[in-house]
């Protein structure tokens, strides 16, 4: 028995659009670069290392993810701030709480919220490093 | 021939089939319309015994929700500010008025957590490290549901990952570290649970969010 090739061809056009039918819109390609960030909050729910050294390992993953033009992920500056306010250094922790409205405008209205309890507390008593 | 050319018609027939069996469609009217852009994550309330569930639930909820296009505000800084106004348990957070949440935060929604059940449970024969989670969203404007769901992760799936798509594509990436590492199994299953529960594109899932390139055209949507 001899197929026409046309008809083999057609068979398989339209399994594949078939198929193709009720795949997933596009292939999924991650919207930010996460590297660390994930298990670093991990890290700081279970209180495993220290803060410093939490703050300094992200920080060099925002030069990596700058470097590669990849995406910063929602949240990393955010945490950051947290760290650096723990830490004392209330001006690193109000940049990153900047760079995070400036990457996620989304977050305008928690961050002013933020920064003005901070500037409070900074006037109220100048050697308090609570940003939160 | 007359039985290929009924073959090739009934194998797409068969294709289509295989995607088409939806038990009963999500409601999802009043997601649509609320088009959530920001989400506010509760520290999610624990019913196991294990006090690290709710820290390690919620440290791994955000990857999921951003990978479906959302922004969500920064869950540390966020349970640092509710422990610094005096509500220092999820239990406390979660019985905070949506109106409130929203006058300090100014999220268009609230995702509460519960942990069901989380870690190794041993049994004769077995072990099994276990995560199941469900999860709410609900308006933060009108105290609306807009969806709620449940997933879980367990050590007794065989590698358990035949999901395709964005979540297929997350959860992959465990499970790869699972097989690989040695880091607490717990945290790893919280992690394939989060991803399970709240990656965009599944069937009775969250929908895609305004920062994904697949908003507004969910497949699972009629």
């Amino acid at each position: 028995m001899h197929i026409p090739q046309a008809m083999r061809i057609g068979g398989a056009l339209a399994i594949a659009l078939a198929l193709g039918a009720c795949a997933a819109p596009k292939p999924p390609q991650p919207l930010y670069a996460w590297g660390d960030y994930q298990s670093q909050l991990v890290k700081y729910y279970k209180s495993e290392g220290d803060l410093g050294t939490q703050a300094q390992q992200l920080e060099q993953q925002l030069q990596k993810n700058a470097a590669a033009h990849l995406a910063c992920p929602p949240g990393l500056h955010g945490h950051l701030a947290l760290l650096y306010a723990k830490l004392g250094n209330d001006q690193a922790s109000r940049d990153h709480l900047e760079a995070e409205r400036q990457l996620f405008p989304e977050s305008a209205a928690y961050v002013d919220f933020l920064l003005k309890k901070s500037a409070a507390a900074a006037s109220a008593a100048p050697a308090a490093s609570a940003a939160t | 021939m007359r039985l290929m050319r009924r073959l090739a018609l009934l194998v797409p027939v068969l294709a289509l089939g295989a995607c088409a069996t939806q038990p009963k469609a999500y409601d999802y009217a009043a997601f649509k319309q609320a088009k959530p852009a920001t989400l506010l994550v509760l520290p999610p309330v624990n019913e196991s015994p294990d006090v690290t569930a709710t820290g390690s639930v919620l440290a791994q909820a955000t990857m999921p929700l951003a990978e479906a296009g959302y922004y969500v505000l920064p869950v540390t800084l966020v349970d640092e500010t509710l422990r610094q106004n005096g509500v220092s348990n999820p239990v406390d957070a979660q019985a905070i008025a949506p109106a409130k949440l929203r006058e300090v935060f100014g999220a268009d929604a609230v995702l509460y957590m519960t942990v069901k059940s989380y870690g190794s449970s041993y049994k004769v024969v077995s072990s099994e490290t276990a995560v199941a989670l469900t999860a709410k969203l609900v308006d933060i404007r009108s105290g609306q549901l807009l969806w709620e769901g449940a997933a879980r992760a367990s050590s007794a799936e065989n590698n358990g990952n035949n999901q395709g798509g964005l979540v297929g594509m997350l959860v992959k990436a465990v499970v790869n570290q699972i097989v690989n590492s040695s880091t607490d199994a717990s945290v790893r299953y919280a992690d394939i649970a989060d991803k399970r529960l709240l990656s965009a594109g599944q069937k009775n899932g969250l929908l895609y969010g305004p920062r994904s390139p697949n908003y507004g055209k969910d497949p699972i949507v009629q």
